[in-house]
């Protein structure tokens, strides 16, 4: 049961953002241009840094939610996501998304974390200042949703088919557009 | 040296937002929304909670604005805030914020950490479902807005003077773009 009183049956994020929709909705709006604005970082790597992330902190919701996402988007099974988690260097990802996840690493463990080598390989392996920034930024986003998540003592399905079965309709809805509701 | 190319001479997450409005907007709106409009916590506690998650984080820039726009918003209780940032335990505030103090600093390590004890010492003390929503949503923003911070680098002014300023601007203009202002 979640620590304080949130309307029923709604997973993970969905539970306090009907609590508070006027926060939610500024929270909502970040995501979209996170994750699914024009951006020269696909739909896929943006959501499998967030799933990264929220596979560190240990949020069950978030790393499940945004996997299946990440798998929609990147057309591939959960296990090639779930073999990033666990290593993503020994998987067949460009070296930039490798050098990005790296920097997204180390903004999960503290942002002083991330050291000048780190940036200086993103960039000898293509990634732009804008690709930098939203790594950073997708990284830190995703440290404060995990913990309103799991601060919250939210409820969550257990079973990953729920997740996976979702993703083509949570792609098709968007995060501007999101109903708790729904 | 910022990690990326942002305006010259800008501090903090000023420079971030400068080169980043479309996210930018969002994360000001969002601070404003937790920090000034209607909560049951008073904008100095909310403002000490941003400082103190912050102190915890080790982010120095966003520990000394919002510890400044925190005595600015105390006045004559000012001292309140370096009390908290020293020493939660000793620091002359009520039984019912050193409760809430202590779920955001649990929050600042990891959701999880939050038991239901946490919880319900928080009430015993008066806190209601939307003072620790409310706490546990502060606590979980500044984990990202210290990261974003310190994560690529800005520029941290080390004077004093620098964040008195601030916590005047940020208790009069409040948390407005710097594009926008007049």
């Amino acid at each position: 049961m979640a620590h304080i009183s949130l309307p029923e049956g709604l997973p993970g994020i969905r539970g306090p953002m009907a609590f508070r929709p006027d926060a939610a909705k500024h929270l909502n709006d970040l995501a979209e241009v996170l994750l699914r604005s024009e951006n020269s970082l696909t739909r896929g790597e943006r959501e499998l840094i967030a799933t990264y992330v929220s596979y560190l902190n240990d949020c069950f919701f978030c790393q499940n939610a945004h996997g299946g996402l990440a798998q929609h988007y990147l057309e591939c099974d959960m296990r090639l996501i779930d073999n990033i988690m666990i290593n993503a260097n020994a998987t067949q990802i460009s070296t930039k998304l490798k050098a990005l996840l790296s920097i997204a690493e180390s903004v999960q463990k503290g942002g002083k974390e991330v050291i000048p080598i780190q940036i200086e390989t993103a960039k000898l392996m293509g990634a732009t200042d804008m690709e930098i920034h939203d790594t950073v930024l997708i990284a830190a986003a995703f440290c404060m949703f995990n913990r309103y998540v799991d601060g919250l003592g939210t409820w969550a399905p257990r079973d990953r088919e729920f997740y996976i079965n979702r993703a083509k309709s949570r792609a098709e809805e968007g995060y501007a557009n999101y109903d708790p509701y729904h | 040296m910022a990690h990326i190319k942002v305006p010259d001479g800008v501090p903090g997450i000023r420079s971030l937002v400068m080169f980043r409005p479309d996210t930018g907007k969002h994360l000001y709106d969002l601070a404003h929304v937790l920090l000034r409009e209607p909560s049951p916590l008073t904008p100095a506690e909310r403002e000490l909670i941003a400082a103190y998650v912050s102190s915890q984080n080790s982010c120095k820039f966003c520990m000394s604005s919002h510890a400044a726009a925190a005595r600015e918003l105390y006045g004559e209780e000012r001292h309140i805030v370096d009390c908290v940032i020293e020493d939660v335990g000793k620091a002359p505030v009520s039984e019912k914020m050193k409760a809430l103090l202590a779920i955001a600093g649990k929050v600042q390590r990891n959701g999880k950490e939050v038991l239901p004890d946490d919880i319900s010492n928080a009430r015993k003390h008066g806190a209601e479902d939307r003072d620790i929503h409310d706490t546990v949503l502060i606590a979980a923003a500044f984990s990202m807005f210290n990261r974003y911070v310190d994560g690529l680098a800005t520029l941290t002014p080390t004077e004093p003077e620098a964040y008195a300023e601030m916590g005047k601007r940020m208790t009069t203009i409040g948390y407005v773009l710097p594009q926008l202002i007049k």
